[in-house]
Order: C-alpha cells, then sequence, then structure tokens
C-alpha cells in the first residue's frame, strides 16, 4: 500500500506526540530498552572478546613432535610423510636441533647468548611442529604421531585447552540464551508499558475506527513511537559501553601486555550498530503487539 | 439505500437485540426510529457501520451488500456514512478544527482542501468561530454541532444519528434539529434514533417504531407513539 509522504508527515508528528503526551510512560518504556542493551552489549562485547581469546589461543596451539636422538633421516623422512598425509593434520615444519636451538635462544631474550656454546654438544632434539586441522583434534593427532617408533614424545598444551574449550562453549550458550531471553522481556515490557497508555488513548482509537481509518493509519503512529523508543533508548547504553569499553580496552593494553581486547574500531561500532537495530525492533515490535487488540471495532 | 431482510442479532451473552428487521429506507429521506429503551435501535444503528455483523439476514447501504465486504473495506463503508452519537465520540484533547480535519486526514485528502472544507462545514453549523477552541471549552450543543460537522465534512450520503439531543436542553436540541434538517434539504439521508416525543411530534417525518427488535409501526409524518 503506497502511503502519501503528507500522511507520512502526520504519522510521524503523531508518534511524537504520543511520546511526550505520554511523558512517563515512554520514559519508562525507553528505561526498559535501555537496561536490556546494557546487558546485551555487555555480553556482546564478553561473547566477541572470548572468541578472541579462543583465536589467540588457538593460532598458539601446535604439537611438537621430537625424535628419538637414534632416529636416522629415513626413519624422519618416512614419519614426517606418514604426518604430512594425515586428514587431521594443516601442517607440517620439519625443524632440526640447530634451529631448535635458535628458537630457544631466541624466546630467552638477551640471556639466550649463553647457550650458544651448547651448539657442538646440542642435547635437543630434531623435531616436526604439527598445527592440525581443527585445535580441538589436537589430542588425538598428537597421541597418534606419538605412537611412531622413531618418536621419543610429544608436548602440547593438553590440560588448559581441554577446560578452556568447555568454558567457552558455555559462555556462547549462556550469553545467547541470556541475550534472547533479555530481548523477549524488554519486548514484552514494552509493549505492557505502551498498552496502559493505550488504555487512556482506547476511546480515540474507537472513534478513529467508526471515521473510517484503517488499521494501518491507526497503527502508523504507534509504529513510529515504538521505533523513536527503542531509538532514543538506545543512546545512553551504547554511548556508555562504547566509552566504557575504550576505556577498558586502553587500560587491558597498558596494564596486560600478554592479552589485548579486541582492538574498538571498527568493533564497536558494528556492535553500536547492531544494539540500535535490535533496540529499534523491539520497540516496533512491542508497540505493535500493544494496538492490536484495540483495532478490533 | 438502505435495505435489511430479515435481519437478527443475538450478542454473545445470548440476548435477542435484533429479531427480524425488515426496513427499506431511501436516498433523501428523514427518518425517526424510536422505541422503548433496549428495543435494539443502537443495535440497528450499529449494524449499518459495521460496528457489529448480523447473525442472520442481509443489509443493503448505498447497494453494497454488508455481508460480502472484508474486514479491509469496513474503512472505506464507514467514510460514505456520517454517525453522530449522543456522547459526542469527540477526541477530547484536540481543537473543534483538528477534530474536523481528522476525518479528512484519515482519506488523506490534500492540505489546502482540508483547510477549506473544514470551514465549510464550520459555517453549516454555524461554529466558524470557535475552529480553535479546544473541544473541552465548548458547551453539549456545541459539541454535538462539531460532531455532525465532522460526520458531514466526508459529504456523505447517509447521517445516522443515535441520539442526538439525548444529552441537550430543549432549545439546544431544537437548535441541533436545524442544522439536520438543513443538511437533509441538501440530499443527505438522515437516520435519527430519538427518545424526543416533542420534536417527532412537531417536526414531522417518517417514523420507524420498533420493540422487541422489531419493526412495529412505520409512518409517514407518524407521531411519537409512547409516553414521554
Ligand atoms: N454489547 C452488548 N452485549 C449484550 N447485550 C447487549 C449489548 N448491547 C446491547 N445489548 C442488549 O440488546 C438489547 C438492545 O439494546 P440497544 O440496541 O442498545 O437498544 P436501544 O438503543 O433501543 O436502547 C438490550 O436488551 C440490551 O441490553
Ligand atoms: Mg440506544
Amino acid at each position: 500500500m503506497a502511503i502519501k509522504r503528507k500522511t507520512l508527515t502526520r504519522h510521524g508528528r503523531e508518534g511524537f506526540k504520543n511520546i511526550r503526551r505520554n511523558g512517563w510512560m515512554s520514559f519508562a518504556s525507553m528505561s526498559a530498552v535501555a537496561i536490556m542493551l546494557f546487558v546485551v552489549g555487555a555480553f556482546a562485547f564478553l561473547i566477541v572478546n572470548t572468541n578472541h581469546l579462543i583465536d589467540t589461543i588457538e593460532n598458539d596451539v601446535e604439537i611438537r613432535a621430537f625424535f628419538e636422538h637414534d632416529a636416522d633421516a629415513s626413519e624422519q623422512e618416512s614419519v614426517l610423510e606418514e604426518v604430512e598425509s594425515h586428514d587431521s593434520v594443516e601442517n607440517v615444519v620439519y625443524r632440526d636441533r640447530d634451529e631448535g636451538l635458535d628458537v630457544f635462544m631466541e624466546s630467552m631474550g638477551s640471556d639466550g647468548e649463553v647457550f650458544e656454546n651448547l651448539r657442538e654438544e646440542n642435547p635437543l632434539n630434531d623435531a616436526l611442529i604439527i598445527q592440525a586441522t581443527d585445535p580441538q583434534m589436537t589430542a588425538a593427532v598428537a597421541e597418534e604421531v606419538n605412537a611412531q617408533s622413531a618418536i621419543e614424545s610429544v608436548e602440547y598444551g593438553e590440560s588448559i585447552l581441554g577446560q578452556l574449550f568447555t568454558v567457552t562453549n558455555y559462555v556462547r550458550i549462556l550469553g545467547g540464551a541470556l541475550v534472547i531471553g533479555l530481548i523477549f522481556t524488554s519486548v514484552f515490557l514494552i509493549s505492557n508499558t505502551i498498552k496502559l497508555t493505550i488504555l487512556s488513548r482506547k476511546d480515540e482509537i474507537q472513534i478513529m475506527k467508526l471515521v473510517g481509518a484503517t488499521n494501518s493509519f491507526v497503527r502508523f503512529p504507534f509504529f513510529i513511537e515504538g521505533a523513536l523508543i527503542g531509538l532514543i533508548g538506545a543512546i545512553i547504553p551504547i554511548a556508555g559501553l562504547t566509552v566504557g569499553y575504550s576505556y577498558l580496552y586502553s587500560f587491558m593494553y597498558d596494564q596486560v601486555p600478554f592479552f589485548t581486547f579486541v582492538e574498538p574500531n571498527p568493533m564497536i561500532w558494528q556492535i553500536s550498530g547492531l544494539l540500535l537495530l535490535v533496540s529499534i525492533l523491539v520497540g516496533i515490535f512491542g508497540s505493535q503487539m500493544s494496538v492490536r487488540k484495540f483495532l478490533k471495532v | 439505500m438502505i435495505t435489511m431482510k430479515r435481519v437478527r442479532k443475538t450478542y454473545p451473552n445470548g440476548v435477542q437485540a435484533l429479531n427480524g428487521m425488515n426496513i427499506h429506507i431511501d436516498k433523501g429521506e428523514f427518518v425517526y426510529v424510536v422505541g422503548p429503551s433496549g428495543a435494539g435501535k443502537t443495535t440497528f444503528i450499529k449494524l449499518m457501520i459495521r460496528e457489529l455483523k448480523p447473525s442472520e439476514g442481509l443489509i443493503q447501504i448505498n447497494g453494497n451488500n454488508l455481508g460480502d465486504l472484508s474486514d479491509k473495506q469496513i474503512p472505506y463503508l464507514r467514510r460514505k456514512i456520517g454517525v453522530v452519537f449522543q456522547d459526542f465520540k469527540l477526541f477530547t484533547k484536540l481543537s473543534v478544527y483538528e477534530n474536523i480535519a481528522f476525518a479528512l486526514e484519515v482519506i488523506e485528502e490534500e492540505p489546502e482542501q482540508i483547510k477549506t472544507k473544514v470551514m465549510d462545514v464550520l459555517d453549516i453549523v454555524g461554529l466558524k468561530s470557535k475552529a480553535r477552541f479546544n473541544t473541552s471549552e465548548l458547551s453539549g450543543g456545541e459539541k454535538q454541532r462539531i460532531a455532525i460537522a465532522r460526520a458531514i465534512v466526508n459529504q456523505p450520503a447517509i447521517l445516522i444519528a443515535d441520539e442526538p439531543t439525548g444529552n441537550l436542553d430543549p432549545e439546544t436540541a431544537w437548535s441541533i434539529m436545524g442544522t439536520l434538517e438543513e443538511i437533509n434539504n441538501r440530499g443527505t439521508t438522515i437516520v435519527m434514533a430519538t427518545h424526543n416525543s416533542h420534536i417527532v411530534n412537531t417536526l414531522k417525518k417518517r417514523v420507524i417504531a420498533i420493540e422487541n427488535g422489531k419493526v412495529v409501526r412505520d409512518e409517514v409524518g407518524g407521531s411519537y407513539g409512547y409516553q414521554a
């Protein structure tokens, strides 16, 4: 159905007027949206950062498989070929004991140089550095590689990894459930607060219908009103979350060098956009739910 | 213009408000609908504007069979029928002008047209000077005139009034009758449910008497016929 522009202007004006006329109720609805957005937004940041944490750790998940000291070149070669052709292996690098020492010395920083004199009598093993296709496959691959007779031992961050996966899965599920629950709650809250204001507008809706207003004509101002409640209700939480997160990010950056949060830019804008959209939709949905039953005249 | 055949209306609570109504009203007529309280007059009116659906029977308005109308078409039916109520049903928070303009905004009339048309009907009901007043600042008679102005601003073929003088003192009631008479003279069909025996017996018109949801009397130039 095509709506003329002046009609649209009229609906917009009415929507604004309704918000002003029902000052406290509008304020209550906006507060409901705002609180919901604060929590949803905080969870969104939490989820984004847990994912980021997992990614950081997952990228570090490598298996170091050390050869027996007496394994000769052809034995090493055949293990390498076998590992390379394994379905769950993403990438294998051969690192002989010389390189191993370099890596070790580098990891020790400036103190590392004292180990240079170990090079002749290098106690390290030749090794394979393996990455699994899926970090969750790491343990299985490590075990299979360890079963090779030319391999002395394997190493990977086994214990933390398992725990971390459990924790992050819980965070994702819990966060998702909480977000959905909150969205429903606020739709309900908004539709109820708007319904309270509509009760006093029930007669007006009846008059509108009796002089020949279509349902969409009656609904449209409520649509605008709901969208505005969502829009205005989103301002404070979005501003608060944006500032809060930026502050937290730089605090973490300065104080905790081994883990950084996800950079605010552009993530914060994406989440803000998403929150704004959710907020407006929640407002519209709530307002439309509340008019529905008064239209039957 | 208005036809009802064997119309019955039973409310959900079991009350049989209309019990086989047969009525025919032609274009340009002025008809009083009389009868004791609870006879079914308001129900009859609500059926014409499809505020209610009949339980049985046929209703034709302006050649449209109401039974064939979908919910989406109801607003368009109502735009061709002006309605006036005993309790005025004005938007109390709006001005006189805005109340009348609303009926035009609904049909998406051009803004310049709205102004002209509102002022024209205000002229007809004699309240041009009160356009900017809030409706709460008006007397009962003035409110009813505004309601009439709103009802006729779309130039409907039919004007239906449910006890339009019920809340007014006799003098004011007569001035409202003058306005309705003038609207009828312009060609609008008028159906008016009323309790006012003095008006019915003085300003002679066709009288349809309803009792227990049925037409019991129908005579042109008839009298009220009940104890006032
Ligand atoms: N909404 C309703 N629900 C149930 N019964 C109703 C309703 N409206 C009217 N009635 C009943 O229907 C009958 C006719 O009422 P009504 O049409 O209002 O009469 P009138 O306008 O002639 O006084 C009465 O008995 C009344 O009690
Ligand atoms: Mg009645």
